[in-house]
């Protein structure tokens, strides 16, 4: 994935001059998970630059720039790092097209690499989706694979909008073939079918479309799994249609449960559908825990397949929601 | 006068910037009292004292140059080429208000004067013009930014973030920091070690000035010099203008915590005051004519006002438009 990243990026800065790229670590070092490979010798030291540790100041740059013509796209190496840049995202860029009676727009993109699976600690392991989704005039996209990330990293820097743009960790070493160019370009505020089914609609995001695809396959049910590929704002078109099909929904996040998405999107779709729905609505989560460090603790906390698995089949089965395995600890 | 005029004018006729500068204090004086008075709805941040600031500052900036201000904002868009029906019409919630009147006293902006969205979070202007210097220095062109901000800002991480890059970056930027000696509510020897804000440009490897805040021609003078070395491609600059807020931090705020006599004092170095008698000293002006500008200042805000007050509010439609932008 990290090198469709790359070829997005390369696309994308040689079809615009005005798309430049800033971050930590990223031109001549290329991106601690080498995303910006390549970046810095073709297209020179103005437009790939290096910044200091310093979020506020350079997502504050980059701010500057877009509201006055350039397409900056910057790299937020964890995103938890974004903490103290907040301001300037989200009491800053989102707000200017209004701000100046839509005289100004701020084509920005944030990158940022989520998500826990690489040991790397509390600190370096969230997602941190909710913090991103409650604020108007901010778009939020996740990418799911080297495909989703190259098509949705591509409509971000095009997108006349602050586009956060999140890219699992545990994701850039999966390799795939994949097409590029203008036909693997893909629409913000569309989903995926990722996979067709019959009994249930699995919508998930991120690292956990492929944990819900895995936990699909070979299951005695049949599961059509949604990546909903942009948080916001999200395919409520696509939602609608799954469940219209299958009755029943369950989200796959890797979020801490109070709070997540997946209450958005339950809650939505039970506002909608609630008199066609066969079982209630359910959220397969993380607990309201830190995530932990340890290789073993780490793959407890996530929504693993068999985890996911268990609680769709246990839904199913009764037409309850099955309690969360962390139940027992609390 | 369209804003291109009123800048040429401020550049090439300094009873012209006399006049800016009585026009920034009428409509001021007239924005308190509007708030005073109940008039008008939330709050406000008025800038009297300090018009010598902005009106140096417009006269040495470029109209293409970009420029990042706070939410005591009024008298920067007003000497950067804002009519002032527009500024008055913003505060009031009018349709005719900078941004329509979605925003309020904090929030102007206007693109064709160079003004981005002026920034009610303390420092958060500091990096954003910086970035708007980068898109110059990208596109090779000699057009600078300038970022304004109080002492308060001094202390926050944007300040320190935004010099730095735009240091290490030689970004065509000037940051004037508006030493009005309070922070908010808190005087600046109470939240700051050093006594000019200045000194931290050593940190970053920058030429940093005093200059006399009260003395337009001396303002005008420093920011067109850091303009030019911004151009030349020689980096950023920082400016420290000691000034002074006559009025409280915001319309909730008498300014009781100042030391008693302190507002008298400053008031002796008026800018208005001062620039007036250096110009009828120097033959610029006669008493009269002085007078003759400070009317039309004063009868240019009455009017402005009645126009903004005559004019119609933002309507529960606008509320809806410019979230996204297409």
């Amino acid at each position: 994935m990290n090198q469709a990243i790359a070829a997005a990026l390369a696309d994308e800065m040689h079809g615009d001059p005005d798309v430049i790229m800033f971050g930590e670590d990223i031109a001549a070092a290329e991106g601690p998970f080498k995303t910006s490979a390549g970046l810095l010798k073709s297209f020179g030291p103005l437009r790939v630059r290096d910044t200091p540790i310093s979020e506020m100041g350079f997502l504050g740059a980059a701010v500057g720039a877009a509201a006055t013509g350039l397409r900056p796209v910057i790299e937020i190496m964890f995103i938890e790092f974004i903490g103290v840049a907040l301001d300037q995202l989200v009491t800053e860029a989102a707000k200017f097209h209004y701000l100046s009676r839509g005289t100004i727009t701020v084509p920005l993109t944030v990158r940022g690499s989520v998500g826990a699976g690489l040991g790397f600690g509390c600190q370096h392991s969230q997602t941190l989706e909710t913090w991103m989704y409650g604020n108007p005039g901010l778009k939020l996209a996740v990418a799911s694979g080297p495909a989703s990330a190259y098509g949705l990293l591509r409509s971000a820097i095009r997108d006349n909008n602050p586009v956060v743009m999140l890219e699992p960790r545990v994701l850039y070493a999966r390799r795939a073939q994949m097409e590029t160019g203008e036909d693997a370009v893909i629409p913000l505020g569309k989903a995926a079918v990722a996979r067709e089914g019959a009994d249930v609609t699995l919508v998930a995001l991120g690292a956990m479309v492929p944990n819900a695809l895995a936990a699909a396959e070979g299951a005695p049910w049949s599961a059509e799994v949604i990546d909903l590929q942009t948080l916001v704002p999200y395919d409520k078109e696509a939602l609608l249609e799954s469940v219209a099909k299958t009755k029943r929904l369950v989200t796959v996040e890797e979020n801490p449960l109070t709070g997540g998405w997946g209450s958005e999107i339950t809650s939505f779709v039970a506002g909608e559908m609630f008199g066609e729905l066969e079982a209630p609505p359910i959220r397969v989560t993380c607990p309201d825990i830190h995530v932990p460090f340890g290789k073993e603790l780490e793959q407890r906390y996530l929504p693993n397949p068999g985890y996911i698995a268990e609680q769709v089949g246990a839904l199913l089965e009764t037409g309850r929601r099955p309690p969360h395995w962390w139940e027992a600890y609390r | 006068m369209t804003f291109l005029e009123h800048r040429r004018k401020l550049q090439t006729s300094r009873p012209a910037r006399y006049e800016a500068m009585c026009e920034i204090r009428a409509f001021e004086d007239r924005a308190q009292a509007l708030f005073f008075e109940g008039l008008v709805h939330g709050t406000t941040h008025t800038s009297q004292g300090q018009e010598a600031v902005s009106v140096g500052m417009a006269v040495a900036a470029r109209p293409t140059d970009w420029v990042t201000c706070t939410y005591r904002g009024h008298g920067h868009a007003l000497a950067l080429g804002m009519d002032p029906s527009v500024v008055m019409g913003e505060i009031m919630g009018k349709r005719i208000g900078s941004v329509g009147g979605v925003g309020g006293s904090m929030h102007l902006c206007e693109v064709s004067v160079g003004l981005l969205p002026t920034f009610a979070i303390v420092g958060a202007g500091i990096p954003v013009a910086a970035g708007a210097a980068l898109t110059s220095q990208v596109r090779g062109t000699d057009d600078a930014a300038i970022a304004l901000f109080g002492d308060g800002a001094a202390n926050i991480g944007a300040f320190h973030e935004g010099l730095n890059l735009a240091a290490i970056w030689k970004l065509p930027v000037v940051f004037i920091c508006e030493n009005n000696h309070y922070g908010e509510y808190s005087r600046i020897d109470l939240t700051t070690p050093v006594e000019d804000i200045a000194v931290r440009a050593v940190s970053y490897d920058m030429p940093g000035h005093v200059v006399d805040g009260q003395d337009v021609d001396a303002v005008s003078e420093a920011v067109g010099a850091a303009l030019a070395r911004a151009r030349a491609g020689e980096g950023p600059t920082l400016l420290e203008m000691k000034t002074y807020r006559y009025a409280g931090h915001s319309r909730a705020d008498p300014g009781a915590y100042r030391p008693e006599g302190e507002l008298e004092r400053w008031k002796e170095r008026d800018p208005i005051a001062i620039y007036r008698t250096r110009l009828i000293e120097e033959g610029e002006l006669t008493p009269e004519e002085a007078g003759d500008i400070e009317d039309r200042a004063a009868r240019r805000i009455v009017e402005a006002e009645e126009t903004a007050a005559g004019s119609e509010d933002a309507t529960v439609a606008d509320m809806f438009r410019y979230i996204y932008a297409p």
